[in-house]
């Protein structure tokens, strides 16, 4: 090799040595690639070469071009790898210990609480329906087997409106609407008439930390060819344990509704003792639910349906009881505060 | 209603039972046993009857006095006792040294200087009534040092059952018909009540007695006199203060014992005030004075027991004063009668008045007990008095009769209802414990209700399988699903809308979820210069702030912001809950409907952007929910709260559906002074009620896109927006908002319209084509494309 090219290698060897950015390396190329570069140089040398000597001394330096292009290419990896190593590096740490803003919608707990129930009885194909919150007297209590003057009537305070209709006193209210959108498929087809309407009612009463005037409820019918007493008490039991998420124990205590019969009383075992008793369910262990029955066989009749051939049973939980058993909540009327220190923390639930 | 364990018994034997086993079973199978039980007389212990033999005066103290007294040891005992009624040779009861009573255990003492060895004591100490105004007296045949519980029936066992846990069951509201309940329960006879044959007076004149009405449905009586005894035997006078009652005197007292024992109320009138009974109602209102000593209004539905023309008692409810038992009353008229329930209810209603007789009275007492519960009374009445005379044959009249009732059926029916497989011996054997007549073959069954369940409690087939099921015990039941067919559940539309309403509210826009009142809040709006709007109204509200119906959501919801203003500098409530808009004239019925609330309030953004994002959330709703754009159109303001200016109709599929707007500066300022606070009310029925279209897909182009910007001199985009509709562009496939500013020139919008062909590659010339046409329209117009 040409003393030279040996000394333009040497030098290029030395520069590349010292590069420490791309911009210097793009600098150094052309000063040794480029067009007036020394290596495009010492081929320009050649013109006066001969044949033999150009040949030779050509392939020495397309060699040592060979060999620069290399190392540029090497090097342009290696600093590139260089700068992500560094801005891996410059990133500092984050502090995860810091708290983090959860703030976010919320659902009303009620919500929550019905859609839990509507979601087991909907896996048990019943259907969820909804009803008007005024109602007229006969949907609250005629057809449901409450005549005028019925001492049940005085049992809750109802809020009477100035054409005659009244603030729901219960989802029962929706029973006879229920019957008879139903009857038909239930009469023609053998389709079991199977239901639950939750709502809002209303009774006229004084609030404190354990009353309220509007409160919400839910209802559930399932009326069919044989419908028992036993199924009744699957039924609650299986949805009960479902919202709780733990197996409940049911009891069923002979309770008087106009609309049922027999009417029950269901109990479930406390679940703040487990049953041991305790102030919660005054030392007795047992919970007082919902009240619940065999439909009256007048109420059927009111709906269309032949009390002969069908049977039925009805349930009325209570939601705002249930919501409130469930979430801890001590005083109901939080619920239609509006308050959002408490509401706002209702985010989600199973 | 208090009940006793020792009275109870009187009726069925149910020595070697577990009592507590017994009342919980009654509480699972009859009426609900309250949890606390009082176990009465536990705490005493060692009271023994004594008698006193002297009695000397304390030297220091006017109130105490020095005894001796002979408590049956031979010695006598030295006590300090402070009674005012101590004398010598009276017997009373006597807690020895080591006797308990309640907390306190008797010990020697010195009391005021003496040494006291035990302690005489007062009923009400020993806590068999509340009679505290000296020492007990008892009877001289009792020895000395008898203990006081082998005399008297101290020691029970004393539950209580709601009242309202019996309304529908007449029979239960005395104790021999919860003693028939515990008789069935523990499968155990049960006892007639011991009674006096009264055929034996019918040679006796009878009382002029006559029924006018038909509201009364039995009356007996019989006339007695000759009575000297005044105070009752103490155990009766146990058994009552244990339930609840006063004793007051022999004859009131065996009137309650027997209201309580037979649960048919009774009342005794001195015979000089009522010679010639009529039972009626009067034509005019009048007054009237209850024995109780109250004035009290009577009307003309009310029926009166009366001494010809004059009331003497208010039927059912209370005796009148004048013709009460008094000091000098030497004959007196027993009256035991049935009267309709109703009526009874309704004039207890209108006095205000329930008196445990009325409360009886309204849950159709059975008129078979009418003349048992005479009999009894003077059972008990000749047990205490032997003296007494019977002067009057029982005079009866019994216009109505409940008609009897009796059913068939076959065990099959019970099965169906019960679900379970329950024996024909066992359902005989029930209902027969119960009393209920019973004529089986095999699995058909004839049964005949007892009177005092046919007055309305057993009317249907369905109330015997209630009585079969309650004594089976439904904790007993094998628990099973039902057997039905299988066919799809369809979802209600609009309960599935509400759902996915409530969860983009809540996990897209982070709005919180409220309930309010269906009401007004006159005090609330008042304080936010919002009107009560006239509506349908509540009767007879005592409350004003739950008076007038809602007409819509939003005032309701400005008060819950108001309440939360502290809450965050941004949020947002949504309801979806019921309003009422009058009455319609047609049908009557109120109009009723199902509306979404949204109110969004914010310190840190400006109205117009808080209103912004309101529309875009109603965008995304109809979009998500209906899959269709929604339109705004500007409407008129009618309610107080509402801003006259950018309130818009929210209109979806062709229909308006609510309204979007801002709360007026005059009600906002209340809420906070420089908050800005802008609300939506849809009408939940009418979006679900709008087509769904449907979610659409569009194949994204292969080929490139084409974007152009154009800048508008205008005021709104609504032109330009019609402008684009109206060119028809098919290669037109989207246009946005891209800026908004003022300048000199005036307001300027700037669009983005984008254009592409699924087929080809556009040029740009055909792309101007469009763009050329859209400004050519809107130069029609008047509006300049801004240079």
């Amino acid at each position: 090799m040409s003393e030279r090219a040996e000394s333009i290698r040497q030098e290029f060897q030395q520069k590349l040595g010292e590069v420490k950015e791309a911009l210097e390396l793009e600098k150094i190329r052309v000063e040794y690639l480029g067009k007036k570069g020394h290596i495009t140089g010492l081929l320009k040398s050649m013109k006066d070469f001969t044949a033999e000597e150009k040949k030779n001394f050509g392939r020495q330096v397309n060699l040592l071009k060979a060999e620069v292009a290399d190392a540029i290419a090497k090097k342009t990896v290696e600093l590139k790898e260089l700068e992500l190593e560094k801005e891996i590096n410059s990133m500092g740490e984050f502090d995860v210990s810091a708290p983090l803003d959860l703030s976010r919608g919320s659902y009303h707990p009620i919500t929550l609480v019905q859609r839990q129930c509507e979601n087991v009885f909907k896996s048990m194909g019943f259907a969820v329906e909804d009803y008007s919150e005024i109602v007229t007297d006969y949907e609250c209590f005629e057809s449901l087997n409450i005549p005028k003057h019925h001492p049940a009537r005085d049992m809750q305070d109802t809020y009477y409106l100035e054409n005659g209709q009244l603030l729901k006193t219960q989802t029962s209210a929706a029973q006879n609407a229920i019957y008879k959108k139903y009857r038909d498929a239930l009469v023609n087809d053998g389709i079991p008439i199977k239901a639950i309407f939750p709502g809002r009612c209303f009774r006229n009463e004084a609030t404190d930390a354990c009353h309220e005037n509007t409160f919400f409820q839910m209802e559930g019918v399932m009326v069919g060819e044989d419908i028992s007493i036993s199924n009744l008490i699957f039924f609650m039991k299986t949805m009960l344990s479902e919202v709780f998420q733990r197996d409940i124990k049911v009891r069923l205590r002979p309770g008087f509704f106009p609309f049922v019969e027999p009417g029950f009383e269901l109990d479930i075992n406390c679940l703040i003792c487990g049953g041991e008793g305790c102030p919660s369910c005054k030392h007795s262990g047992w919970l007082e639910l919902c009240p619940c029955g065999m439909i009256h066989p007048e109420v059927l009749k009111a709906g269309g349906i032949d009390p002969e051939k069908y049977t039925g049973f009805a349930f009325g939980l209570g939601m705002t009881r249930l919501a409130m058993m469930k979430y801890g909540i001590k005083d109901i009327r939080d619920l239609n505060s509006g308050s959002l220190r408490s509401l706002s923390q209702f985010t989600d639930d199973k | 209603m208090f009940l006793s364990m020792n009275w109870i018994s009187d009726f069925v034997d149910l020595s070697g039972l577990d009592k507590m086993q017994l009342i919980s079973q009654f509480s699972l199978s009859t009426a609900e046993v309250e949890s606390e039980i009082f176990y009465k007389g536990k705490d005493v212990e060692g009271v023994v009857v004594a008698q006193i033999k002297e009695v000397l005066p304390h030297p220091e103290s006017k109130k105490l006095h020095l005894l001796k007294v002979d408590a049956g040891e031979g010695q006598f005992v030295d006590v300090v006792c402070g009674a005012p009624n101590v004398r010598v040779g009276m017997k009373t009861a006597f807690a020895k040294v080591g006797a308990r009573l309640g907390e306190i255990t008797i010990a020697s003492r010195m009391l005021a200087g003496y040494p006291s060895n035990g302690m005489c004591c007062s009923e009400k100490e020993i806590g068999i009534s509340d009679d505290h105004s000296g020492i007990m007296e008892i009877t001289d045949d009792i020895a000395n040092g008898t203990d006081l519980k082998s005399v008297y029936a101290i020691d029970d066992i004393i539950f209580e059952v709601d009242n309202k846990s019996v309304t529908n069951r007449p029979d239960l509201w005395g104790h021999y018909g919860i003693a028939r309940e515990f008789a069935a329960l523990a499968g155990r006879p049960l006892k007639e009540p011991e009674t006096v044959d009264l055929h034996q007076y019918d040679g006796l004149p009878a009382v002029d007695m006559k029924i006018e009405d038909p509201l009364c449905q039995r009356y007996a009586c019989l006339q007695v006199e000759n009575i000297n005894k005044n105070v009752s035997p103490v155990n009766m006078r146990i058994r009552l203060y244990y339930c609840g009652m006063r004793a007051i005197n022999l004859l009131a007292d065996i009137t309650n014992y027997i209201m309580l024992e037979m649960g048919q109320p009774m009342h005794a009138f001195d015979s000089r005030k009522v010679g010639k009974i009529r039972i009626k109602r009067f034509d005019q209102p009048f007054r009237f004075t209850t024995l109780d000593g109250v004035e009290r209004k009577m009307d003309e539905d009310m029926l009166m027991i009366c001494n010809d023309n004059t009331p003497v008692a208010i039927a059912g409810i209370m005796g009148g004063l004048d013709s009460e038992i008094v000091e000098d009353t030497t004959t007196l008229t027993l009256e035991s009668a049935t009267f309709d329930p109703v009526s009874i209810r309704k004039t207890s209603v209108r006095l205000s008045h329930r008196t445990d007789a009325s409360a009886r009275y309204e849950k159709s007492l059975d008129p078979e007990m009418a003349v048992t519960a005479i009999g009894r009374f003077m059972k008990l009445l000749l047990d205490v008095d032997g003296g007494v005379k019977v002067v009057s044959s029982l005079t009866d009249e019994y216009p109505f009769h409940y008609p009897p009732v009796s059913f068939t059926f076959d065990k099959k029916f019970i099965d169906k209802y019960t679900g379970i497989d329950i024996s024909g011996d066992s359902i005989e054997k029930i209902l027969t414990s119960l009393q209920f007549g019973v004529a089986r073959n095999g699995d058909d069954f004839s049964v005949t209700v007892p009177s005092w369940r046919a007055t309305k409690d057993v009317t249907i087939k369905a109330d015997i399988v209630e009585e079969i099921a309650r004594i089976y015990g439904y904790d007993n039941f094998d628990v099973h699903t039902a057997k039905a067919p299988l066919y799809p559940v369809r979802v209600m539309e609009e309960k599935s809308v509400e759902d996915k309403v409530k969860d983009l509210l809540v996990k897209r826009y982070s709005l919180h979820e409220v309930h309010s009142y269906i009401w007004a809040y006159y005090d609330e709006y008042k304080a936010l210069n919002m009107e009560v709007e006239d509506n349908v109204k509540l009767v007879g509200s005592t409350n004003v702030n739950i008076e007038t119906l809602r007409r819509s959501i939003i005032p309701t919801q400005l008060c819950q912001i108001k309440y939360n203003t502290s809450y965050s500098a941004d949020f947002g409530i949504f309801e979806i809950g019921r309003t009422v808009d009058g009455v319609d004239p047609e049908t009557n019925l109120c109009r009723e409907y199902k509306k979404l609330a949204v109110t969004l309030f914010s310190k840190t953004k400006s109205t117009e952007a808080l209103y912004m994002e309101l529309c875009r959330m109603l965008a995304v709703m109809a979009d998500d929910i209906r899959h269709q754009p929604v339109t705004f159109v500007k409407k008129e303001a009618t309610h107080s709260y509402q801003h006259p200016k950018n309130l818009n109709s929210v209109c979806c599929g062709g229909k308006e559906i609510g309204e979007i707007g801002v709360i007026t500066p005059g009600v906002s300022k209340k809420i906070d002074k420089k908050a800005a606070i802008v609300y939506a009310e849809l009408d939940v029925n009418l979006l679900s009620a709008v087509e769904d279209l449907g979610l659409v897909y569009e194949e994204p182009s292969r080929y490139p896109e084409i974007e152009v910007d154009l800048t508008f001199v205008a005021d709104l985009f609504a032109p330009i927006g019609k402008a684009i509709s109206e060119a028809k562009s098919k290669l037109l496939k989207g246009t946005k908002l891209v800026d908004v500013y003022n300048d000199e020139a005036g307001k300027s919008i700037t669009v983005k319209l984008t254009f592409f062909d699924n087929e080809k590659t556009l040029t740009r010339e055909e792309v101007m084509a469009d763009v050329d046409k859209i400004i050519g329209l809107l130069e029609n117009d008047g509006i300049k494309l801004k240079q």
